[in-house]
């Protein structure tokens, strides 16, 4: 057997596809966050369900109008992001003049009730969801066997991703939304209207959740706990990265996925911590997160 | 018709909170015209122009625009009716560059001033597209929130203390720039601490006191008035 490190590189390599894959969905999501704080101040508790909503959206799309993998990858965000409008303007838009801690508690409520609501209509066990029939089998790469699927996740969140990143860092509507992240009013002042920027900013935000959910179906169950398994890590990527810095999300997201793909090879034990050791570490040292900014 | 006013703003109050800060502030700027609202701290000079955009949005009475009334507008929509605000504290962005500054404004009205014309008006800001907008020292700062203003179309300009803080030279050379556009046919309400820099400028003068206008000097006539002027800003 190959070793590298004394350890097999099949099971390294193996492992650390794992941490990318991992590591592809914690920067979808956390790229997500970081867009809805930068511009609403709100931590997103729903993200998670949200995300949840997303896979099961695909799921019932294929179960009851027989609408495959790839239109749904496309309509499950849409829908998603459309709950997200709703959501925003309906009540989350009436907390901004109250203490940050009411725009936390009610996506805390609204994920609770999303998850509530799934789980009595579905049960806890989970729903398969099939691999499209374009991606299946996979690729020989020599050293390990990469399934098709999985390559695509890695390939699709990382377009998304630096796509996303593209778009605030380099595009006129990306200048607005960082203009109005700093100074709103004066960005409303100039003519712009920024509450529709900000629903849609949170739209935007909470579709990447439900891309990130219709990608995970087919390698996870489609379950209304997935979520909550997810975000906790998600939040903790969030906090290394740096709050609202999105290439922080997005660097931190694949790196943390990678370490924690490390850690299950290298030491076991270790591997559902070691995110938050990291944090802890991280907060001592640069309190602001690795890639944020001292507000 | 150069007799109606461009901007007529009467029995305006404006509140924080529950601080009522203007008491029926009434005053016009006319079409062309430079006019300074000269007063004391806390004279509700700032408070009147940030009325005016929509920022405070406590505010009873009225505000109108050739004619259109402001109070009551949706926020956005004031600077739309081609109203270009440069506030007291510059509104630079950090997390844009200079280019990015420059053109963040939307455009509101044909006719605004092109990179090139404004570039020729504050030559300071020549090359320094990609610089982090707040690296620029102060005074660069100011004429970069002046200049993102030009480039809208926007033709009633509010200056918030475009001196404030700046040296003597940077002060002249922000001086000049204000005459171009006057010259260019830009009206400009301006509030200004600076009096014998607001003289070299404006037409006429308001000076307000505790939340209101308490008088109005034509610029002719501000060397008959500089005692009362002195009483007025205790200078």
């Amino acid at each position: 057997m190959v070793t590298l490190f004394g350890i097999p590189t099949q099971a390294l390599f193996g492992q650390l596809l794992l941490g990318l894959i991992n590591g592809s969905f914690y920067a979808l999501l956390s790229l997500g966050l970081a867009v809805i704080f930068g511009m609403l101040n709100v931590i997103n508790f729903a993200h998670g369900a949200l995300y949840m909503v997303g896979a099961f959206a695909a799921w019932l799309l294929m179960q009851h109008f027989g609408i495959g993998y790839w239109p749904a990858l496309l309509l499950a965000p849409l829908l998603v992001g459309l709950f997200g409008v709703v959501l925003e303007k309906t009540m989350l838009s009436r907390l901004y003049k109250l203490d940050h801690l009411y725009g936390l508690l009610l996506t805390f409520g609204v994920a609770l009730i999303l998850e509530g609501a799934f789980r009595h209509w579905y049960g806890a066990s989970g729903q398969p969801y099939p691999i499209p029939d374009a991606l299946r089998g996979g690729q020989n790469l020599g050293f390990m066997f990469l399934p098709n699927y999985r390559g695509w996740v890695i390939v699709a969140s990382l377009i998304t991703c630096l796509g996303t990143w593209y778009a605030i860092e380099r595009t006129r509507l990306g200048a607005y939304l960082r203009a109005a992240t700093e100074n709103p009013t004066l960005v409303q002042a100039f003519g712009i209207n920024v509450p529709v920027m900000v629903t849609l900013t949170y739209g935007f935000g909470v579709a990447l959740a439900g891309l990130a959910g219709v990608l995970a179906a087919p390698i996870y169950q489609v379950n209304p706990l997935m979520g909550s398994n997810l975000i906790v890590v998600v939040f903790a990527v969030v906090v290394i990265g740096g709050m609202g810095s999105i290439l922080g999300a997005i660097v931190t997201g694949l790196g943390l996925g990678l370490l924690e793909g490390l850690a299950k090879v290298v030491y076991p034990e270790a591997s559902n911590i070691v995110v938050f050791v990291v944090m802890a570490i991280v907060l001592l040292i640069k309190p602001a997160g690795l890639f944020g900014r001292e507000r | 018709m150069p007799d109606t006013p461009m901007l007529e703003i009467a029995d305006l109050h404006a509140f924080y909170g529950e601080s009522h800060i203007l008491h029926g502030v009434g005053l016009e700027v006319r079409q062309g015209e430079v006019v300074t609202l000269l007063g004391r701290n806390g004279a509700g000079k700032t408070t009147t122009m940030r009325a005016v955009m929509g920022i405070v949005s406590k505010r009873t009475g009225s505000i109108r625009f050739r004619g259109t009334e402001l109070v009551g507008m949706a926020q956005h929509r004031v600077a739309r009716l081609g109203i270009g605000y440069v506030p007291e504290e510059r509104g630079i962005f950090s997390s844009l560059s200079v280019d990015e500054n420059l053109t963040l404004p939307p455009v509101v009205k044909p006719g605004g001033m092109t990179v090139a014309q404004i570039h020729e008006l504050f030559p300071n800001l020549v090359g320094r597209g990609s610089t982090q907008g707040t690296r620029l020292s102060g005074g660069e700062q100011q004429m970069l929130a002046v200049a993102r203003i030009l480039r809208t179309g926007a033709d009633l300009i509010l200056l918030d203390e475009p001196t404030e803080g700046l040296a003597p030279v940077i002060i002249e050379q922000i001086g000049r720039a204000i005459h171009a556009l006057k010259r260019r046919g830009f009206t400009i309400l301006m509030v200004e601490q600076n009096f014998r820099f607001a003289a070299t400028i404006a037409d006429r003068h308001y000076v307000m006191e505790e939340g209101h206008v308490v008088d109005m000097i034509p610029n002719d006539q501000l060397a008959a008035n500089s005692e009362k002027l002195h009483t007025y800003l205790g200078v």
